[in-house]
């Protein structure tokens, strides 16, 4: 067992983990933030996405150890500090981005990134964003349009109602 | 003008809030205290006969509470099948038993042959590594045509051969269907292949179980559709317990779409292990373990023939299925690709002599049950196909050719076993034409070809059967279950109500479109209603979220509950008013007496209601009722769609340029939770058509075991699409006239896809009769180089 320390979601936290216990595991199994999912194997399937150190991260494919000392956000630290919802998360609400909500936390987690990277993405540069994001409910045509919505983008006009 | 809240309205989401926090509450989140975790040991091949199994060594390994094999659940019974059909010539389906850890065989890549508790799942999996098989590898029976010959492999050996059931729907007298054929002026036949799926909601299965030895009472939480159905056929067939002392929990569940229908081993495993190990166990799915273990879809191979006359009506059909159904029949695996699939062959045409002949059939594979669609997508790609097929081949406008075979006076009796109530399948396709600008196409043609791309325009029609139903017509049929379901609308003293349904609710939003119906009929606002979903000890009895029906049978169980609600408020409301009680109106919350200003409100009644010191002697004290409700009649959504693709010539490659549906769905509750489960449909259609295929290699080894060699549609994969549902006919027979939307889009697209990649190769001058799916860019490349 060895201590890992990082921030998560601006709080300092730390725990006892073994050398192979993935990120994914150390905030789920000892933070208790399992609003980050896990729904593959084969760092595939993107419901795991967090930040550390302000960058997009499968927390699937990371040992807790490597992210020792970094600042790691999850989907629990997203939403503006009264609680309510942030720009994405509430676009992915006003425009039906998620059905079952598995894959959402790893999507807004995503989207975040894409945003702050490339504030006014074309439909086009969003489907190549997420290529590492799967969504088996929504069919992704939501999930676009609300991208689009939260970067200010008139996506009624690019999407179908 | 949208409606801004009730029926109609597009009232946004409230589960969403908690989903896109982190704050929703799925099995795998479920942690109970001192809980164990289990390994199960799989089968590596595909068929093998176990000689033995040596755990001691794992036994001693740190960590590890209890080992477990198929010999620990001798005295338990087997995995049950709740649908016997049954065959052509009257005898029962066969049916193997299906352990829970394999006894004396392995039968797929995946069977679960041992299973290791301890304290941690780390330690499960090191010992699970240290039990000894000696299994001697078998000859995998792979291939259905050749698992169906006299002297076959046999994957049961105490069955007489491989196949479950022989089947037949239809004409039965052959000499009729061949003399229909005889007398056509045209004949199209068509070969093709239904490809298998792997559902693969993104949510991996989880079950965790806990038994309290003070009461005697167990808990299972799992990740299910059904849990009322899960508690039955676990208590009553499998592990032989009172279902008053089960509680199974269903929380939010990530996905279903079929797959998590069904009552699975590990579910009855956990629940029997937590009490022999006197602890609680968990199990949580790898996604390589689902692929081995969840029911996968489709995997059919068909042969279908149309006749038509010299003026181009369909005058007969006869088509000829094997159906996979893996090495076990899963929970409806039997039904699916008779009862869910042979009388949907009809799709929107009056053919008025069809037959059906399926022979289902037991390989080394993992079972094969009911995926989005289950058994109508099947119908549809055959059907849909060969009546392209047939207008290619005579050159004729495929919607011309569709049209004036259309199904157009209802009731209509199909001569496939049912009656489709309503329907106008002339009014969807003209508005297919218009949302999908059928007319601009050419000009569209015109553009790809002077990007060196080929252009094709597919067109195809669905009809499916929802809201499976009703009980006793489905029980002569074979179903071991009613299809009814249950609500109850408990009104608290305050006006609020909490109506506890029998639906659950894993993506299709539930929780706001159920309250938008009571709140409508009521006056008040939605925020005032909210539903109980998902939990035994909670709702009365519920038979689950299936078959695109909980809107159309839970909720029409729900609409029966609140008339009777209505009912007894207004003979409060009678009292309180003193008029009489046919007198009385309820309308946006006040019940007033008729003609007159004399009113009083929605929260006055209820009051009443608990504190009746005001009150009619006659009326019990209390707000609470209960309805169950049994469809008369399946439901028949429709619907016409349109996909237009663009082939690189150069490398076989398609994408899908624009995708147009077209539905009738009857009425709508929330047209932007309808728009959504059209597209995911959509999206899984597509995927069927271009990417996905579960394939075994020649030794029954899964070869498409991961995300990274299953294909997945992923977001640069698919257009956006344009979703029309403003054909509506109402259902005629359920309170709500709706007809259910979620499985439309996985029923309606893979043909439209097809269909239009193989416009595109024939606008470039290749004769192309048929790709099977995937249309992957080396198929339709040696489609065009062949
Ligand atoms: S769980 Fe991390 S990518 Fe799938
Ligand atoms: S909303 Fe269910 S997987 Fe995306």
């Amino acid at each position: 067992m060895t201590q890992v320390s990082m921030t998560v979601n601006g709080k300092s936290v730390s725990g006892d983990v073994e050398g192979r216990t993935l990120l994914s595991s150390f905030l789920r199994d000892h933070l208790s933030l399992t609003g980050t999912h896990v729904g593959c194997d084969t760092a595939q399937c993107g419901a795991c996405v967090v930040h550390v150190n302000g960058e997009a991260v499968k927390s699937c494919n990371m040992l807790a150890l490597e992210a020792d000392g970094a600042d790691v956000g999850t989907i629990e630290g997203q939403a503006n500090p009264d609680g309510s919802l942030n720009v994405i998360q509430q676009a992915f609400q006003d425009h039906h981005g998620l059905q079952c909500g598995f894959c959402t936390p790893g999507m807004v987690m995503s989207a975040a990134a894409l945003l702050k990277e490339n504030p006014r993405p074309t439909e086009a540069e969003i489907r190549k964003y997420l290529e590492g994001n799967l969504c088996r409910c929504t069919g992704y045509h939501n999930i676009v349009k609300a991208i689009m919505a939260a970067s200010g983008q008139d996506a009624g006009k690019i999407a179908a109602e | 003008m949208p409606k801004d809240s009730g029926i109609g309205a597009s009232s946004k989401r409230r589960e969403d809030v908690r989903f896109l926090t982190g704050a929703g509450n799925y099995t795998d989140d479920i942690n109970v205290h001192g809980q164990a975790y289990v390994h199960f040991l799989r089968s590596d091949i595909a068929h093998g006969r176990i000689k033995s199994i040596d755990t001691s060594a794992a036994e001693t390994m740190p960590g590890v509470v209890k080992v477990f094999t198929g010999k620990d659940f001798e005295g338990v019974g087997g995995m049950p099948c709740g649908w016997e059909v049954t065959d052509k010539h009257g005898a029962p389906m066969q049916e193997p038993p299906h352990p829970i850890l394999a006894q004396g065989k392995v039968r797929h890549v995946g069977d679960p042959i041992a299973a290791v508790v301890a304290d941690s799942l780390e330690q499960a999996r090191d010992a699970a590594e240290a039990i000894e098989l000696d299994i001697e590898e078998l000859p995998a029976v792979l291939d259905m045509k050749a698992a169906a010959q006299e002297g076959a492999t046999l994957v049961h050996d105490d069955l007489k051969n491989n196949i479950c059931y022989d089947w037949q729907l239809g004409e039965a007298d052959d000499a009729k269907v061949n003399e229909v054929f005889a007398n056509a002026a045209h004949v199209t036949t068509l070969d093709l292949v239904n490809n298998r799926l792997v559902a693969n909601p993104m949510e991996p299965r989880v079950a965790v179980a806990e038994y309290n030895r003070g009461t005697e009472d167990y808990t299972l939480y799992t990740t299910s559709q059904n849990p009322h159905v899960i508690r039955l056929l676990m208590c009553a067939f499998v592990l032989g317990l009172p279902e008053h002392k089960v509680r199974v929990v269903a929380p939010d569940v990530g996905g279903g779409f079929g797959t998590k229908i069904f009552h699975y081993a590990e579910e009855a495993f956990c629940t029997f292990a937590a009490k022999a190990c006197g602890r609680p166990v968990k199990w949580t799915a790898s996604r390589s373990e689902a692929f081995m273990s969840d029911a996968q879809g489709r995997d059919h191979v068909s042969t279908i023939e149309l006749a038509l006359d010299a003026d181009n009506n369909f005058i007969g059909l006869r088509t000829n299925t094997y159906a996979n159904l893996g090495a076990y029949l899963s929970t409806f695996s039997s039904s699916v690709p008779t009862w869910l699939h042979g009388t949907l062959m009809a799709g929107n045409y009056k053919t008025p002599v069809i037959q059906v002949n399926v022979k289902a059939m037991f390989t080394n594979t993992v079972p094969v049950d009911a995926y989005r669609g289950a058994g109508r997508p099947e119908a549809t790609f055959q059907l849909e196909r060969v009546v392209d097929k047939a207008a290619r081949e005579l050159g004729v406008d495929p919607i011309a050719l569709r049209r004036q075979n259309f199904i157009t006076q209802f009731p209509y009796d199909t001569p496939v076993a049912l009656t489709y109530d309503t329907g106008d399948y002339n009014g969807t396709m003209d508005k297919l034409e218009v949302a999908a600008d059928l007319a601009g196409f050419a000009a569209r043609r015109t553009e790809s070809e002077a990007k060196g791309k080929l252009r094709g325009l597919g067109i195809n029609c669905y009809i499916e059967a929802c809201g499976i139903a009703p009980s006793n017509i489905v029980g002569m049929l074979g179903a071991r279950a009613g299809l009814y379901d249950a609500a109850t609308v408990r009104v608290n003293a305050t006006g609020s109500i909490s109506v506890m349904v029998g639906a659950h609710s894993h993506g299709q939003g539930h929780e706001t479109a159920f309250p938008q119906v009571v709140a409508d009929m009521i006056g008040i606002d939605e925020s005032m209603v909210e539903i109980v979903h998902g939990d035994t000890s909670k709702i009365p009895f519920g038979m689950g979220t299936y078959g695109s029906r909980s809107l159309a049978v839970c909720g029409s169980a729900m609409v029966k509950a609140t008339e009777k609600v209505i009912e007894k408020a207004k003979k409060i409301a009678a009292h309180l008013l003193e008029a009489s009680e046919a007198d009385i109106e309820l309308k946006d919350g006040q019940f007033s007496v008729a003609g007159t200003d004399k009113s009083v409100a929605w929260g006055d009644v209820t009051l009443t209601a608990y504190v009746p010191h005001n009150y009619p002697l006659e009326v019990e004290p209390g707000l609470e009722e209960t309805a169950f409700y049994d469809p008369a009649n399946f439901t028949f959504p429709a619907g016409a769609y349109a996909c237009e693709v663009e082939v690189d010539p150069e490398t076989g490659q398609v994408t899908i340029e624009k995708f147009t549906a077209a539905d009738d769905f009857g009425n709508i509750i929330n047209p932007m939770i309808v728009d959504g489960q059209v597209h995911g449909g959509i999206g899984q259609g597509i995927g069927q058509a271009l990417l996905e295929n579960c394939a075994y290699d020649e030794n029954g080894q899964l070869l498409s075991a991961s995300f990274m060699d299953y294909a997945m549609p992923r977001a640069d994969d698919v257009p956006f699409y344009e979703v029309d549902h403003s054909s509506q006919t109402p259902c005629t027979h359920n309170p709500l006239g709706v007809k259910g939307c979620g499985e439309a889009g996985a029923i309606g697209s893979p043909p439209a896809v097809v269909n239009a990649v193989l416009d595109a190769l024939n606008s470039g001058g290749k004769s192309v009769d048929h790709i099977d799916m995937p249309v992957s860019p080396s198929r339709v490349w040696a489609a065009m180089n062949s």
